[in-house]
């Protein structure tokens, strides 16, 4: 019933919004669109996977473990290949394509290594646990995963608008050389960046892989989609918008699926983004793609 | 149907609460060299993008030839006979000079696909004449000799010229020269000066912005001054010089002439 | 003789393979030379192999006609979201092709006419090495025509600086819309050709890997000429027959294929002009 959909759109909806923010993060301060934010996505599950599997970590310990791992990913993304063709000066569509393919050559390492059936997490490491409250069966898990995702978004947010950093990261989507002028250290910051947005990205693949209790190599393929739907709805470089966003694609994903078809569900997103391209290409809160050197 | 080229009314465009001009009005006469001129910052390039289409006005009227060109897309503006250069030259430079100069000729190259795929002489005579022209004006700028040179390899000045020779390509009743002479060693400046007489006389209409004032007052026969977004003098460059205000906005900033 | 047939009979899926994605690259060469990155190729491929499967199956209709049909169906797709979608620049473009791939494949997964996720069985043979041979020609040798006329030069200064291009009288609208459906055009009779020789088709082989499949190729053999995405085509074909071993591989040669000429050989393999300057710098010192 409703309030039970509801839930499972929440749910669902945070995680859609904790990636899209790290997404957007890179794409308004690096002016890049990252698309191996869904293979880190999906470095992240497996990380956390095998650390509470062959590690025995607890699954927080494991989570920051996963975050740590997939932001360090992020990283060396942005060293080895984002940095060389920032120096070049790249048209937006080279780094685009390079991390095409990374994405691909992630996905298939991981099928590699760990099989391309899904694995799950074992039941002991679960959060147990369900309260009923009226007709709805909460399950712990739920709880935790919105938490998690709202407490990391909050505390993103709350350094963005409120310390030094967060400025320094605002000046430079206004205008990297003008931060630079002010003594901004903006490569430092980019490496920041991706590093931060890709443990926001790892992050959200172990809470979707718990969500779902399914982990395969492909999983980073659909989020990503769905980030695009999300960043773009929303607006690129847009905070605000991202959790929005990610909120709003939650709940019309979840409620096609229940009362249209299983299938009209995957096409909401593509079809929301597609129409909000023809109709207001900047999205809710967007900025332009453009921005001053 | 008026004998002026170009008639701006009451332009004025604003971006959000930035007002970048007021209440601008001018005449471009046929067959004369109008000059803009003012500090930087006054609006000027964006008096270009309005008449060119690459922006539009919040109020006023841009009539070309008698006919209003608000709303007309970039291309069609082209087509009535506006060409333009730009302040920071926007060449093609992956192409070498003779087809940066035969972009400019696109207009005038009438045929079709099916005429293009079988390859037919009539296809073949119109390319062999656009080429034909384009080195004829490379050669009116003194490029010729670098025909196959890729555009990217030009020094600075001949970046200029080129952009000029394609310009011209389009066949332009009103050429639009957005700071012809930037980066120009003084007998680059005069031979252009003589080419820019030379259109003249064959009956386009040159309408410029530029901030060498010796360049302007020399060639301009009438010249409209912009200061924050408004016209605050216009006239002959006898009546500009000796015009206090001007001075006091601008002349009397720079060394004169 | 003998050798010939025995080489043929072993190869000859692979060669037409090769020419179909020459095709594909070539389709997708075609829009980057107007400056657009269009993911949706893929799709456009999708949509005339099931149009023209369709045909063939449930009409029987002669191949020639099926092929054309294969060709114009997702054309006029193009045409329809070509106008609203060509307005979106660079990456947004990118993304909304993408989209569109998406909605389009996921089309195809859901409809009963082309037979849901197992896709369509049986389609006949009708393909013969001769008709990619000519149809490929053909595609070369317009696309090469087309280059060096007026609509060359308007693709090319649309790459390079749309508003410039605008100035100089380019009706440029009308002139990606013209590269996005030709683009699918040749795409989708590539799909038809592709069809009638692997005899099963699903929604599988539409999807984005497939478009950044088709990317690979061209971006790897080159973006500068015609001759580059055919070269890049074949390599990646042909990569894997050559190194067994890097069969199972495929999709990570590709990524790495990306990665490292994005990085390294930014204009890919086939690029005329470091060819050239190499050559002369050669000759230069054996001078």
């Amino acid at each position: 019933m409703l309030e039970q959909q509801l839930l499972n759109a929440l749910t669902l909806g945070s995680v859609y919004a904790l990636f899209a923010l790290g997404f957007t993060l890179v794409f308004g301060v690096l002016a890049v669109i990252n698309l191996s934010h869904g293979a880190v996505f999906m470095v992240g599950s497996y990380a956390a996977l095998a650390l509470v599997t062959r590690f025995e970590t607890p699954l927080w310990l494991a989570m920051i473990g996963a975050m740590l791992i997939s932001g360090t990913l992020g990283l060396l993304i942005d060293v080895l290949i984002l940095k060389p063709l920032r120096a070049r000066n790249a048209p937006h569509l080279i780094p685009m394509i390079a991390t095409i393919g990374v994405s691909i050559m992630l996905t298939t390492t991981a099928q590699g290594l760990f099989g391309a059936e899904a694995l799950r997490f074992p039941d002991e490491t679960l959060p147990a646990g369900e309260f009923v409250i009226g007709d709805v069966h909460v399950r712990a898990l739920e709880i935790a995963i919105v938490a998690i995702a709202f407490i990391l978004m909050a505390v993103l947010f709350t350094i963005l608008k409120r310390s030094q950093l967060g400025r320094a990261l605002r000046a430079i989507a206004e205008s990297p050389k003008a931060a630079w002028l002010l003594g901004i250290n903006v490569e430092g910051l980019f490496h920041v960046t991706s590093f931060v947005a890709a443990a926001l990205g790892g992050i959200a693949g172990v809470l979707i892989g718990l969500d779902f209790n399914a982990i395969t190599p492909g999983m980073g393929q659909p989020i990503l989609h769905k980030g695009i739907a999300v960043i773009i709805l929303g607006g690129m470089g847009d905070i605000r918008g991202a959790l929005i966003g990610g909120l709003f694609l939650g709940f019309a994903e979840v409620l096609s699926k229940a009362y249209l078809s299983s299938q009209m569900g995957d096409a909401v997103a593509f079809g929301l983004l597609f129409l909000i391209l023809m109709v207001r290409p900047s999205g809710l809160f967007g900025r332009k793609l453009e921005r001053k050197a | 149907m008026s004998a002026n080229l170009l008639s701006i009314r009451q332009l004025s465009k604003h971006f959000g609460g930035l007002n970048v001009l007021h209440d601008v009005s001018f005449e471009v006469p046929a067959g004369s060299i109008y000059g803009l001129i003012g500090p930087n910052g006054a609006g000027k390039t964006t008096v270009f993008n309005l008449i060119t289409g690459l922006l539009q006005p919040n109020s006023g009227s841009i009539d070309f030839q008698g006919e209003s060109l608000i709303g007309v897309p970039s291309h069609r503006i082209t087509h009535r006979g506006i060409a333009r250069t730009f302040q920071n030259i926007r060449i093609f430079k992956e192409m070498d000079l003779l087809e940066n100069v035969m972009v400019g000729l696109h207009d005038h190259l009438d045929y079709g696909g099916l005429a293009l795929f079988f390859n037919t002489p009539a296809y073949r005579a119109a390319e062999e004449k656009a080429r034909a022209r384009a080195l004829e004006l490379l050669t009116w700028v003194g490029l010729d000799h670098k025909a196959e040179l890729l555009a990217e390899n030009l020094s600075y000045g001949d970046q200029r010229k080129l952009e000029f020779a394609r310009a011209l390509a389009t066949e332009p009743k009103l050429l639009l020269l957005d700071e012809p002479v930037a980066g120009m060693n003084p007998s680059e400046k005069t031979i252009l000066m003589e080419e820019i007489r030379n259109i003249r006389n064959r009956g386009y209409g040159v309408f410029m912005i530029e901030h060498d004032m010796r360049f302007v007052m020399g060639l301009c026969d009438r010249i409209a001054v912009l200061n924050f977004g408004r016209i605050i003098a216009e006239g002959s460059p006898d009546e500009i010089r000796n015009n206090p205000e001007v001075i006091e906005a601008y002349l009397g900033k720079e060394d004169a002439a | 003789m003998e050798g010939f047939n025995d080489f043929w009979s072993t190869y000859s899926t692979l060669v037409f393979t090769v020419g179909v994605h020459a095709m594909l690259a070539l389709s997708i060469w075609l829009t980057l030379s107007c400056g657009l990155l269009s993911l949706a190729n893929a799709a456009f491929m999708g949509i005339g192999a099931y149009v023209s499967a369709l045909l063939t199956l449930q009409l029987d209709g002669p191949f020639a006609a099926v092929l054309l049909a294969g060709g114009v169906a997702p054309a006029l797709v193009a045409l329809i979201i070509g106008a609203p979608v060509l307005r979106l620049s660079g990456v947004y473009l990118a993304m909304a092709t993408l989209a569109f791939g998406e909605v389009v494949r996921i089309t195809i997964l859901n409809l009963e006419i082309t037979g849901g996720p197992e896709g369509l069985n049986g389609i006949p043979l009708a393909t013969e090495g001769w008709h990619i041979a000519l149809l490929l020609a053909l595609t070369v040798y317009g696309l090469a025509r087309l280059r060096r006329s007026k609509v060359g030069r308007a693709f090319e200064s649309i790459k390079e600086d749309e508003v410039a291009a605008r100035l100089m009288g380019i009706n440029v609208d009308r002139y990606k819309l013209l590269a996005f459906v030709l683009g699918a055009f040749i795409a989708g009779v590539a799909g038809a050709l592709n069809a009638h020789f692997t005899f099963f088709i699903s929604p599988r082989e539409y999807g984005f890997e497939n478009a950044v499949d088709i990317l690979t190729m061209t971006v790897l053999g080159g973006t500068s000429s015609l001759f580059g995405p055919i070269l890049g085509a074949t390599i990646l074909a042909l990569l894997p027959e050559v190194l067994r071993f890097l069969h199972d591989f495929r999709a990570l040669v590709n990524g790495a294929v990306l990665v490292l000429v994005v990085l390294f050989l930014p204009k890919g393999i086939w690029e005329p002009r470091r060819i050239r300057a190499w050559l002369k710098r050669n000759k230069g010192d054996r001078a």
